[in-house]
């Protein structure tokens, strides 16, 4: 378990970033940040691998103060990734993969018959092992950064809108892997964005944040759709127009949902029968 | 001569341009000046011998410190000030200046010491900017990995900041070379000697011969840092340089669509 304590954070310039944040997160689940950018949402993360140092306050990863933690010794130890991949340009595929544990000492054979593992558990294909990452496409390079992150094993994957360099289609899809690894790894996620919508489809627990880190709702997406907790909460999931505010018409007998624009979103069912 | 004749008098010089060519060839191919006390051999030794020695002290103190700038980001706008203002030394009055403070007797060491002067800009700068290019995020996810910061440095930013290194130790080698021409008016030899001595002599086959030995020296040394410099790019930042490629292929599919208008 991950647990932030009354976190503050104000940057040389001024800014407070984070101001008194406490949350925790449960482990062996995802919990997403979402909010708007310069919401403070990627300093929270970065806190937890101490990219990051709280001005005030405590952070505990199961029970142990991080800042008592060596910064190279914790980072070794969590996953890490970030937004356009990060990957070493100067070094193949395989040895990207491969870098944490050899930094950690891991014989070179070894850590690369790691990495070929690890390239399987991501779906990439064991023959772009040589490429480099210039010779991949977007899709594939943050696979590498996602088998990368998981290179030393670790119980904490931190991922820093690791899909929002994208295109739509490879979105979906490395959403839909992403869910597949944390059923098959049972990992604590912790995961930072902007998308709403990748928000709802991933966590397990959501945390909307406002200015300042401040937290507007936290909970599953269910409890937040059901009941969001104030105008700003609504506003951001767009529970009041579009797709999400569903209204039932009478047709024929059987029930239709209509959304917000008027358009016909499916026919409501008995739960189960679908 | 006959001055109404323009193309006589062309011809004239002209021919006079080739046999001053022809002269200094068969100066620098003549086989006495190639042994004994004085010789080409010793000469570009000696040439040599200040290059490497100002580009060895220079490097020493001018790549940690660049590596150092670009690693911390800090001092950077000093550094700048500084290689900016030093390229704008005179480096003859520069030598002549710290020849007379040092003594004759120091003559050697104080020659070093402003060649190494104006070596350090360049690799300064070469240093530094080298690490200056590399994409900050990949840096940042180095560190969020867990590298250690000597690590980032020698895993990350010394590898990908190297082309832009050797860049100015080429440029750095090139002024220094140069400049040791102008160490024959200090007594110290080197290929300006032979300059120095034909101006004496007024011979002009000598001036010419070595003058040519110094721009081949001063080429050859240029190419060993072009070549240098692209093995220095790593295999895969060169590998991602695709659009190279599809360049190519649109610049052929263009001139097929303007073959098939015509």
């Amino acid at each position: 378990m991950i647990e932030f304590r009354s976190i503050s954070k104000t940057f040389p310039d001024g800014t407070t970033a984070v101001d008194d944040f406490s949350l925790q997160l449960p482990s062996h689940q995802t919990t997403v940040f979402v909010g708007s950018s310069g919401c403070g949402k990627t300093t929270l993360l970065r806190m937890i691998n101490r990219m990051v140092d709280a001005s005030s306050g405590e952070l505990e990863i199961d029970g142990e103060n991080i800042s008592t933690i060596e910064p190279v010794k914790l980072r070794r130890r969590i996953g890490y990734v970030m937004q356009n991949s990060g990957l070493l340009p100067h070094r193949r595929v395989i040895d990207n993969i491969a870098t944490v544990p050899r930094l950690n000492g891991v014989p070179k054979k070894e850590a690369h018959a790691r990495a070929l593992e690890l390239m399987d558990t991501v779906g990439l294909d064991r023959s772009m092992a040589e490429r480099y990452p210039a010779q991949l496409s977007g899709g594939q390079q943050q696979r590498v950064g996602v088998a990368r992150g998981l290179a030393v094993d670790p119980n904490i994957l931190l991922m820093d809108e690791p899909f929002g360099a994208v295109d739509p289609i490879v979105r979906a899809d490395l959403q839909q892997e992403l869910l597949r690894l944390q059923r098959e790894l049972d990992k604590t996620v912790v995961f930072v964005t902007h998308d709403i919508d990748e928000a709802f489809l991933l966590g397990d627990q959501v945390v909307i944040l406002e200015k300042g880190a401040r937290i507007a709702q936290k909970g599953s997406p269910e409890e937040i759709l059901a009941n969001p907790a104030s105008d700003f909460v609504a506003s951001f999931i767009g529970a009041d127009r579009g797709k999400r505010a569903l209204s039932i018409r009478e047709v024929d007998g059987s029930s239709i949902l209509v959304d917000g624009d008027g358009n016909v979103a499916g026919a409501l069912t008995e739960e189960g029968t679908a | 001569m006959d001055t109404r004749d323009g193309d006589g008098a062309d011809g004239a010089a002209g021919s006079g341009l080739v046999n001053l060519f022809f002269d200094a060839f068969a100066w620098i191919l003549d086989p006495a000046n190639w042994e004994g006390r004085g010789s080409i051999p010793q000469r570009i030794g000696e040439q040599l011998y200040f290059t490497f020695a100002a580009m060895a002290v220079a490097s020493a103190i001018a790549v940690p410190l660049g590596w150092l700038i670009g690693h911390t980001g800090r001092g950077r706008d000093i550094a700048v000030a500084i290689t900016g203002a030093a390229r704008a030394l005179p480096s003859f009055g520069l030598l002549f200046l710290f020849v007379m403070i040092a003594g004759v007797l120091l003559r050697e060491p104080s020659t070093i010491f402003v060649l190494v002067l104006l070596a350090i800009p360049p690799i300064l700068a070469g240093a530094y900017s080298g690490l200056e290019v590399i994409d900050r995020r990949v840096v940042d996810a180095a560190r969020a990995m867990g590298m250690t910061e000597w690590q980032i440095l020698w895993k990350v930013e010394v590898p990908l900041g190297l082309p832009l290194l050797i860049g100015g130790l080429r440029s750095a080698t090139l002024q220094v070379v140069a400049t040791v021409v102008l160490v024959a008016f200090l007594g110290l030899g080197a290929l300006g000697f032979e300059i120095v001595q034909g101006i004496a002599l007024r011979s002009y086959d000598q001036m010419l011969g070595s003058a040519i030995l110094i721009i081949v020296l001063a080429l050859l040394l240029d190419a060993i840092f072009a070549i240098l410099e692209r093995f220095a790019v790593p295999r895969g930042v060169r590998a991602g340089r695709i659009p190279d490629v599809r360049t190519a292929s649109s610049g052929r599919r263009a001139t097929a669509e303007a073959s098939a208008t015509t």
